[in-house]
């Protein structure tokens, strides 16, 4: 009963998109204590342009602000130290005010100009950031460089304009990106190529400690804009700790939330012991795992093939070997990303018809390919049920089961016929549809070293993707994600992928962690959002 | 003595120049693009190729590999690409971690082993015997992650004698040293039960036994200073494993060592942390053989250096 309400609770929130009301935190929620979370890899970098990991993403969400956020738990848009903004007709100019008074970690207080700094910062070549592509639509983007962006003007202290060089109504979701953080540029300037181990803010918390390898402490922002948040005074993340050992330290109250969640081989005592379970928070999951079929490799260039392919697979089976931590899923989307086709069924599992229609393909005796998997487990173990499907449909899968950096240039040089992408991809940067398109499924990044491994490209569904992103009207929105939900409908029908599965997140929490459900299946801060959560001793 | 320890120090360099080299093109060569890893997946083509350029990993190997030389040469062993930080001073700030679990841990296993070795000697072909050889058969073949799980499930999680895992006191270093002391004392058994049959045959112990000297003062004072040799040279090697870094007791214990960082690395293809790592574990294994090769004297006075 508790994970339906928790979904459904998901769910409400989703189906009013873009009505961004002011978020009311949790009313018993008391102010102090500390909280511990631990990790297993180290944390790379702090600094919003640079760190582009799950583990770090909310981190930096908490020690920084962009223009634009998202109310917790949710996936809709609010106002973040922009106080409010303007849309020109054409679509073309952003203006954004800036709340006033709104300081950084070193006292001083954030401006226009601020903004512009590191809008350029970002985009500008040296600073390496795997982010810079968002920014595309920026006028002066291509000749971004130390000079800055020409698109971004400074009107007056606290008013930002930003002209587009095409619409993008996906623009305010990118100025909500870690990438778009309000960085001070004297603390960038002192700290050089160390500011991701010295971030300063304008966020909730600010780092107090990092013990490289060991630890790093956030302190709260006394001085913090949103009134009455963050309730904790700090947060300790522990790193370089084993999962299993992690809930062993949880079961014995040393920890306050595993951030690798449940290891495999503890979820079903976990979950068969009602006082654990009860702590145990599940939601949806903006990510899709799928079988990339190369369109350019025969015989996955013939579509019958791909089809066969799609009936072949045993979805259900698949999330058994991760204890059922998934749904199957039937195409690119995930269930809880605006856009989603409800009433689409999908290929059905059917072996029978998948073997008539690679017969119909003229390969009735088979094939042999190769399926591509990341090394680490669960991964080789799907692997083998897909590879186990396709034998039954006569298809020889070998599986190649490859270091993680080894799996995505095999799949960016376009070598791998069958990629599972488990453990790669595709978890969406943002909720909105078009994160699932570009980068995976369209032209854009078919070619040498993208990751649409499939290389399947379709100039017709590319034309109306550009179309649907240059829908940025908020009135017109029913409308671009209906067009979004016919170009995920277009891929199906070609079937460069098999969407397998969906992850659904399980975050376990100890006794004393407050704060609604929702914070701790929050789409967009993984595994929870800081800002919010509380303590009750 | 001066002018061996000159050649061998030059051998040394040779030999750190040829690691370099070799770890440097394996890198170079291997199918996995560290500018993708960096770029992550939402790059374009575009932030792609600048970063390629930015890193120089545009240029031919030999321009690469030169470069790093350069750098190293001044002490410089660049920075991480993913994290940004001097590759320097990620591998010093674990350097004491990995220090402190390697003397643990060698001293356990030197504990273990040579008390099993010497037992089995002494009771060479008894139950006593069989018994320590199959145990350290066991040992050495015991799989890293489950022992340490279950020592730390006994001994912290039920028992409560110790934290579970973490760093910073004596009572830390204890569960994460004697994992690996167990692990690792079947080796130094094996070698200490050989070495100590064969002494025990030689003609001098024979004439010790024959003046009359006690049984403990023969094993003691005769046959152990002649038995250890082999051991040390082990340690010499053992040193070199240990500053590589022991991934998995790392990770169960949370002990803030190099094998964390190192493995870190190669999954996300950060080449200089890799470099980094390499280079000093095989500097700890040159100087650890270099060192139990100048000590060998002092405990037997018929090896001479030359």
């Amino acid at each position: 009963m508790k994970k339906l309400l928790a979904s459904t609770a998901v769910m409400l929130a989703l189906a009013l998109p873009g009505v961004a009301q002011d978020y009311t935190p949790d009313p018993a929620a008391k102010p102090g204590g500390s909280i511990t979370i631990t990790y297993k890899d180290d944390v790379a970098t702090l600094d919003p342009a640079i760190g582009y990991d799950w583990q770090n993403w909310s981190m930096i969400k908490s020690l920084f602000d962009g223009l634009m956020d998202y109310t917790p738990g949710t996936t809709d848009l609010r106002p973040g130290l922009a106080e409010s903004y303007e849309i020109s007709e054409d679509g073309l100019i952003y203006t954004f005010k800036l709340r006033a008074g709104v300081k950084f970690h070193n006292g001083r207080e954030m401006t226009a100009e601020d903004v512009k700094y590191s809008l350029d910062r970002v985009t500008n070549p040296e600073t390496q950031s795997p982010g810079a592509g968002f920014f595309g639509a920026i006028a002066g983007f291509e000749n971004a460089g130390p000079g800055g962006l020409s698109g971004v003007e400074v009107v007056d202290p606290l008013t930002v304009k930003i002209t587009l060089s095409r619409p993008d109504a996906t623009f305010l979701h990118v100025m909500a990106l870690n990438f778009a953080s309000v960085v001070p540029k004297e603390a960038v300037d002192e700290a050089g190529a160390d500011f991701g181990k010295k971030p300063v803010g304008t966020g909730a918390y600010k780092l107090a400690e990092w013990t490289l390898g060991q630890r790093l402490v956030f302190e709260k922002n006394a001085d913090y804009w949103r009134p009455g948040v963050p309730f904790l005074d700090s947060i300790v993340f522990e790193v370089g700790q084993e999962p299993v050992v992690a809930l062993l330290r949880l079961q014995n109250g040393e920890v306050d939330l595993p951030g690798d969640g449940i290891p495999p081989a503890k979820f079903q005592e976990v979950m068969g012991d009602p006082a654990q379970a009860a702590r145990v928070v599940q939601g949806g999951q903006l990510q899709t795992g799928y079988i990339t079929l190369n369109v350019t490799i025969p015989p996955l260039d013939k579509v019958e093939v791909r089809k066969a392919i799609n009936m072949a697979i045993n979805k259900e089976r698949i999330t058994q070997i991760i204890n059922g931590r998934a749904i199957p899923a039937n195409q690119p989307l995930p269930p809880s990303m605006p856009g989603y086709t409800k009433d689409y069924a999908g290929y059905p599992y059917d072996p029978e018809g998948a073997k008539k229609l690679l017969a119909d393909a003229g390969l009735a005796d088979g094939f042999e390919t190769e399926l591509y998997v990341m090394n680490t487990d669960p991964n080789p173990r799907i692997a083998q049920a897909i590879q186990q499907d396709l034998a039954a449909i006569g298809i020889k899968a070998n599986i190649q089961n490859l270091a993680q950096a080894n799996v995505i240039e095999a799949g960016g040089a376009g070598t791998a016929p069958m990629i599972w992408s488990g453990g790669m991809a595709w978890i969406a940067d943002f909720p909105d549809p078009s994160n699932f398109y570009g980068p995976i499924l369209g032209c854009a990044g078919a070619g040498e070293g993208g990751w649409n491994w499939s290389k399947f490209c379709d100039p017709a569904l590319d034309a109306k993707a550009v179309e649907a992103d240059s829908m940025f009207d908020p009135a017109k929105s029913a409308d671009r994600l209906k067009l979004w939900s016919d170009i995920y409908m277009g891929v199906m029908e070609q079937a460069p992928w098999v969407p397998v599965f969906n992850e659904e997140r399980y975050t376990m929490k100890s006794e004393r962690m407050g704060g609604e459900d929702a914070l701790y299946v929050d789409p967009v801060s993984i595994p929870v959002n800081y800002d919010y959560v509380w303590v009750k001793q | 003595m001066a002018a061996y320890l000159l050649r061998r120090l030059i051998q040394s360099a040779l030999i750190l120049l040829g690691v370099s080299f070799i770890t440097f093109f394996l890198l170079y060569v291997l199918p996995a693009d560290p500018v993708r890893q960096i770029a992550g997946r939402s790059a374009t083509a575009q932030t792609v190729e600048n970063i390629r350029e930015q890193l120089g990993l545009d240029k031919p190997f030999v321009v690469q590999y030169a470069r790093y030389m350069g750098g190293l040469l001044q002490g410089d062993m660049g920075r991480s690409y993913l994290q940004k930080t001097q590759v320097a001073e990620l591998i010093w700030s674990r350097l004491p971690a990995t220090l402190l679990l390697m003397a643990g841990a060698i001293f356990c296993e030197l504990v273990l082993g040579l008390t099993m070795g010497i037992i089995a000697a002494l009771w060479r072909g008894r139950s006593i015997d069989q018994t320590l050889m199959v145990t350290s058969f066991i040992t050495v073949s015991a799989p890293q992650f489950v022992v340490s799980l279950l020592l730390l499930y006994i001994f912290a999680v039920k028992l409560g004698w110790f934290p579970i895992g973490g760093y910073g006191t004596f009572a830390h270093l204890v569960l994460p040293a004697v994992t690996l002391g167990i692990l690792g004392s079947g080796w130094y058994s094996r070698m200490m039960r050989s070495s100590m049959i064969d002494v025990l045959r030689a003609d001098y112990i024979r004439t010790a036994r024959a003046k009359g000297l006690t049984r403990a003062r023969i094993i003691l004072r005769h046959a152990l200073p002649n038995a250890i040799l082999p051991v040390i040279a082990m340690i010499g090697i053992d040193i070199g494993i240990f500053m590589g870094g022991i991934v998995v007791v790392e990770s169960v214990f949370g002990w803030p060592g190099i094998g964390q960082l190192a493995w870190q690395a190669i999954q996300r293809v950060d080449i200089p942390i890799i470099m980094g790592v390499t280079l000093v574990s095989a500097c700890a294994i040159v100087l650890g053989n270099l060192l139990a090769d100048l000590i060998a004297p002092l405990i037997d006075p018929r090896i001479r250096l030359r």
